[in-house]
């Protein structure tokens, strides 16, 4: 059973969000994410300055099985990528709440973590999708 | 009802992550497809094929009607412990299935596919012939033994059959006591299928694995077999299409011209005319997947489709298999447009095999 680690954040779409020091938001698919999409073989990541509206498409994780949409957790703008996923994409199986993290941004406005779920909370959203 | 193989307990045991296979419940994987596939091309992979389905032919007239019932001739096979890969057709020339006929020392035997287990066995019923008896196998397990350490780690658990399946040419097979081992498979790798009693099938299991052979699943099975450029029956190709249509031509034996197969007038005009799409590969050239349902298209028109798509681990590239109209047919090495996602992709006509005895073949 997947545990996301306490500091986190989760989207009901499977990423997380982790709030960081200097305010910056650093996002990458849980570990129930990448458990169903199989082994990762691409990863689309954003541009860097792009701006991007929660809920809009910031990526696409490609598994040997399917292509997934990654979308954004907060509003913002992203300032830096992931560039050694595109060596190594399997990082996002291996180490996904480390290091196979997509994308760092600057929020908009850090309170609209607050409307993502909690640990607890996205526990229960993969429990439901299980039935 | 789903249909377990003698090894169930095994996969359960070895980590499997199970899925339902028309009605078997097979190993898709054991953790990671990708590291699976690429066991099976640097060293040696196990698989659970014990979901195909073996029929013993036997009787007087057993060669008339096997020569009657199969594209290929099986009086080709001039010796006990040869075989050869055949399509079977229906009257329209429509592959049936594609399969493998074993010439023994006493009768034959076929391995067809597990998805197409009842419709084959009708069609045979119905196609019997006086001096034909056929016996379906359903107490034999089959493994295969896939990569260029396969033998040499299978060596033990071989025993005395070591030295005479090493000595096989590709397609041939040696009998020892209740084992069946044949040069034969798959992946395009060098290695063995094996089909013994399923009561049998748990300890090879056991022996294999302690050897170092490496538990691999039916998502390896398919990348593997998509790099060797092996069709799938239900993907590649189906009662709907030809073996002209689909890369199978050369097991088609239209000599002696006397030979009434099923499906040879058909195939015959149909050669005559000219074949109508023709089954080819074709090599993403940027990053991304190709998968079967993608259209192949030029300037703007829809040529073709992806039969088959995958990622390619040894490769490291999309590849598939794809069925384009005989007129619109890009030359080797030339490009065409994949729909991915609503957007055109480059990629780039191949001739298969991807890979060869884990090497590259083609150029990107």
């Amino acid at each position: 059973m997947s545990e996301i680690p306490s500091d986190l954040k989760c989207a009901a779409t499977h990423e997380w969000a982790r709030l960081e020091e200097d305010g910056t938001v650093t996002v990458g698919v849980t570990d129930h994410a990448q458990g169903s999409l199989g082994d990762v073989v691409f990863v689309e990541l954003p541009e860097t300055e792009a701006e991007i509206i929660a809920g809009d498409e910031a990526g696409v994780v490609e598994s040997v099985k399917a292509a997934s949409d990654v979308y954004m957790p907060v509003s913002g703008t992203v300032v830096a990528v992931n560039a050694a996923l595109d060596e190594m994409p399997e990082k996002v199986n291996e180490d996904p709440y480390g290091d196979g993290w997509f994308f760092r941004l600057r929020p908009i406005d850090a309170g609209e973590l607050d409307n993502l779920l909690d640990a607890e909370g996205y526990a229960e959203v993969v429990e439901a999708e299980a039935h | 009802m789903t249909r377990q193989t003698s090894l169930h307990a095994r996969h359960l045991a070895a980590g499997a992550k199970m899925v339902d296979f028309h009605g078997w419940d097979m190993p898709l994987h054991y953790g990671s497809q990708i590291e699976e596939h690429h066991a099976v091309r640097r060293d040696a992979g196990l698989f659970d094929v014990s979901h195909m389905t073996v029929i013993d032919v036997d009787g007087a007239a057993a060669l008339e009607w096997l020569r009657r019932l199969v594209t290929n001739d099986p009086a080709r096979l001039d010796a006990p412990g040869r075989a050869q890969y055949t399509a079977m057709c229906d009257q329209s020339g429509g592959v049936l299935d594609d399969l493998i006929v074993y010439r023994r020392e006493q009768g034959w035997r076929l391995v067809v596919n597990s998805a197409t287990r009842e419709a084959d066995l009708e069609w045979m019923h119905a196609h019997l012939a006086d001096g034909v008896r056929l016996r379906e196998r359903d107490d034999l397990a089959m493994l295969a033994i896939q990569g260029p350490r396969a033998l040499e780690r299978a060596r033990d658990w071989l025993g005395d059959a070591a030295e005479p399946v090493a000595a096989l040419a590709p397609f041939g097979f040696v009998e020892d006591g209740e084992r069946f081992i044949a040069r034969t498979g798959y992946t395009g790798e060098d290695g063995c299928e094996v089909i013994l009693p399923g009561a049998d099938a748990g300890a090879a299991f056991d022996a294999l694995l302690a050897a170092g052979v490496r538990p691999a699943g039916l998502a390896a099975r398919d990348t593997l077999r998509l790099e060797a450029g092996l069709n799938l029956y239900g993907q590649d190709m189906d009662n709907g299409v030809t073996p002209l249509e689909s890369a199978m031509g050369w097991t088609v034996a239209w000599k002696p011209e006397d030979r009434d197969f099923l499906g040879r007038r058909a195939l015959e005009a149909q050669r005559a005319q000219g074949v109508p799409r023709r089954l080819t590969g074709l090599v993403l050239q940027g990053r991304g997947v190709l998968r079967a349902g993608q259209t192949v298209q030029r300037d703007g028109r829809v040529i073709g489709v992806l039969t088959s798509g995958a990622f390619a681990p040894t490769l490291g590239a999309g590849i598939g298999l794809a069925r384009i109209d005989a007129a619109d047919l890009p030359a080797v090495g030339e490009t065409v447009a994949v729909e991915i996602r609503g957007r055109l992709h480059p990629a780039t006509r191949v001739k298969p095999p991807f890979v060869r005895n884990g090497e590259v073949q083609i150029e990107r």
